[in-house]
Order: C-alpha cells, then sequence, then structure tokens
C-alpha cells in the first residue's frame, strides 16, 4: 500500500511498468494518445513523450541503477491551467534511492558529451516539474503541460 | 510503425573512407546498446566522414541523441565530418531542445551528405 499515491481520478490513466526500458515503448504510446486527447498537437505532443521518457529513463538508470525488476507507477491526467486552459498533469513515482531534489539539476550544454540531458529536457518541455520524496520512500516528479491557446482554438 | 523487436541498424557500410549507417525504429535506451556496438566496429578504421541517415527514425531519446555525441566527438578527434541525413520533426526537436543543432551538419538528401 503506497499512501502517497493519490487515488485515481475517474479521467487519469494509470500505468505500472518494471523498470525495464522495453516497457517504454509502450509508456510512450499511451502518452501519445493521451496528449492527444487532451488537446495537444505537434510540436507539444512529441515533447510530451520526450519528457516521460526522460523521467522514466532516469528512474530506471539512477533510482534502481539499472535493475529490470522494479515498480515504476505512472499516471496521465488532464488538468486545468491559466485562463481554464487544458493541460496534462505526469505523475511518475519510483520506490528507489531518494536523493535531495535540490541537487537535480540540468547539466551546462556547452559541454558536448552524451548522457546528462534528460533532467534539461523535462525542464524545456513541460510548464511544471517538480521532484519530492514522499514519506513511504523513493521519488515522486510531478510535471504540468498546458496546452497554448492557438492549439486549443483549432481544437 | 516499426515494430520494437525490428532492427534499429538496418545497414553499416563503408566505402571510400565514409561510413554510412541507416538506423529505422525507436532509438530509446533500450535499443541503443544495438547502434553503439554497430557503429564503434566501423570507427576502428577512422573514417574521415560518417553519414547517419535517420530518414527512417520514428523515435529518438536522449540516449540516441548520446549516442551521436559519441559519434560526432570520435569523427571529430580523427579530423573528420559526422552528417546526419533527413531528420523527421520529433527527432530535429530534440536536437533543437538540447541545443546539439549547433553541432550537427543535417542535410535533407541523403546524395546531397555523399558529396559534403
Amino acid at each position: 500500500m503506497d499512501d502517497s499515491w493519490p487515488e485515481r481520478p475517474s479521467d487519469a490513466v494509470d500505468l505500472s511498468i518494471p523498470s525495464e526500458p522495453r516497457s517504454l515503448t509502450v509508456v510512450r504510446a499511451a502518452v501519445e494518445r493521451m496528449a492527444k486527447m487532451v488537446g495537444f498537437g505537434e510540436p507539444d505532443v512529441g515533447q510530451i513523450i520526450l519528457a516521460v521518457d526522460e523521467a522514466l529513463a532516469n528512474v530506471i538508470k539512477h533510482s534502481y541503477r539499472g535493475a529490470t525488476d522494479q515498480p515504476i507507477r505512472v499516471r496521465f491526467q488532464p488538468t486545468k491551467g491559466p485562463n481554464d486552459c487544458g493541460g496534462l498533469l505526469v505523475l511518475v513515482r519510483d520506490y528507489g534511492k531518494a536523493v535531495d531534489p535540490a541537487t537535480i539539476q540540468p547539466r551546462n550544454l556547452n559541454d558536448v558529451r552524451p548522457g546528462g540531458l534528460g533532467v534539461h529536457i523535462i525542464r524545456s518541455v513541460m510548464d511544471e516539474a517538480e521532484y519530492s520524496c514522499p514519506d513511504s520512500g523513493g521519488m515522486q516528479l510531478r510535471m504540468v503541460k498546458y496546452v497554448r491557446s492557438e492549439q486549443a482554438a483549432r481544437g | 510503425m516499426t515494430h520494437p523487436s525490428d532492427k534499429v541498424v538496418q545497414e553499416v557500410r563503408e566505402e571510400d573512407g565514409v561510413v554510412l549507417v541507416k538506423l529505422a525504429g525507436e532509438i530509446d535506451m533500450h535499443r541503443t546498446p544495438e547502434v553503439m556496438q554497430a557503429v564503434d566496429e566501423h570507427m576502428r578504421s577512422k573514417p574521415k566522414r560518417v553519414v547517419v541517415d535517420l530518414s527512417d527514425v520514428e523515435y529518438m531519446d536522449s540516449s540516441g541523441v548520446g549516442t551521436l555525441v559519441h559519434l560526432f566527438r570520435q569523427v571529430n578527434s580523427n579530423g573528420g565530418k559526422l552528417i546526419l541525413v533527413k531528420p523527421n520533426e520529433r527527432v530535429r526537436s530534440v536536437f533543437e531542445i538540447t541545443r546539439l543543432d549547433r553541432f550537427f551538419v543535417i542535410c535533407q538528401d541523403l546524395q546531397e551528405a555523399l558529396k559534403q
């Protein structure tokens, strides 16, 4: 029982996946559908998929250090933003190694090297991104992206 | 849509000092090691030009981009050039977000890339 995981609202979708990189393609397909349902168009749909994928990849690499049998929970929930615009709330919960959220920072992009780009991508793409350490252990990332007004107008 | 079990490295061949790599499908943290392994084998000859055809790549995450950065650094250290061909809008967007579009040479046509 995880007290930190809020009860699922009727319009939200919860996924429970193992920390196995093969699972990522399934989550990408699900978030693509959900983002389109909420009213996002391109390039936002592609960018939301990328942010969610990067968040999960970071959980696998850092929280679970590559272990492939650990639990990850993901929630996609339609939400409302400023001026009543639509949006998508995404929660990513793991039960691995917790770190101080203040230490999760993007790196300098002038340093051209592989790795360490996930946090930069998440913070660039999403309107809100906040890490926390629930009392029951592990980490939770709460991300939100709002539909831009021109996309909402196109319907 | 490419099936997840399909090969992401469709072809790697070396011709007249040019290594041509054809990738396809979804290049994510699951599939990146395959790409790295296939490409590394051909980097031992220190080619002057490496052309990566991305026209059939549907998706790429930061680990896929990291593989291209790894390749970029290797080719550069040999005094060579890395050329990427025809990334789709989503892949191009990853280059832009990570600001790697400043460093990568991107062509819209394979023939043009081979002439570079």
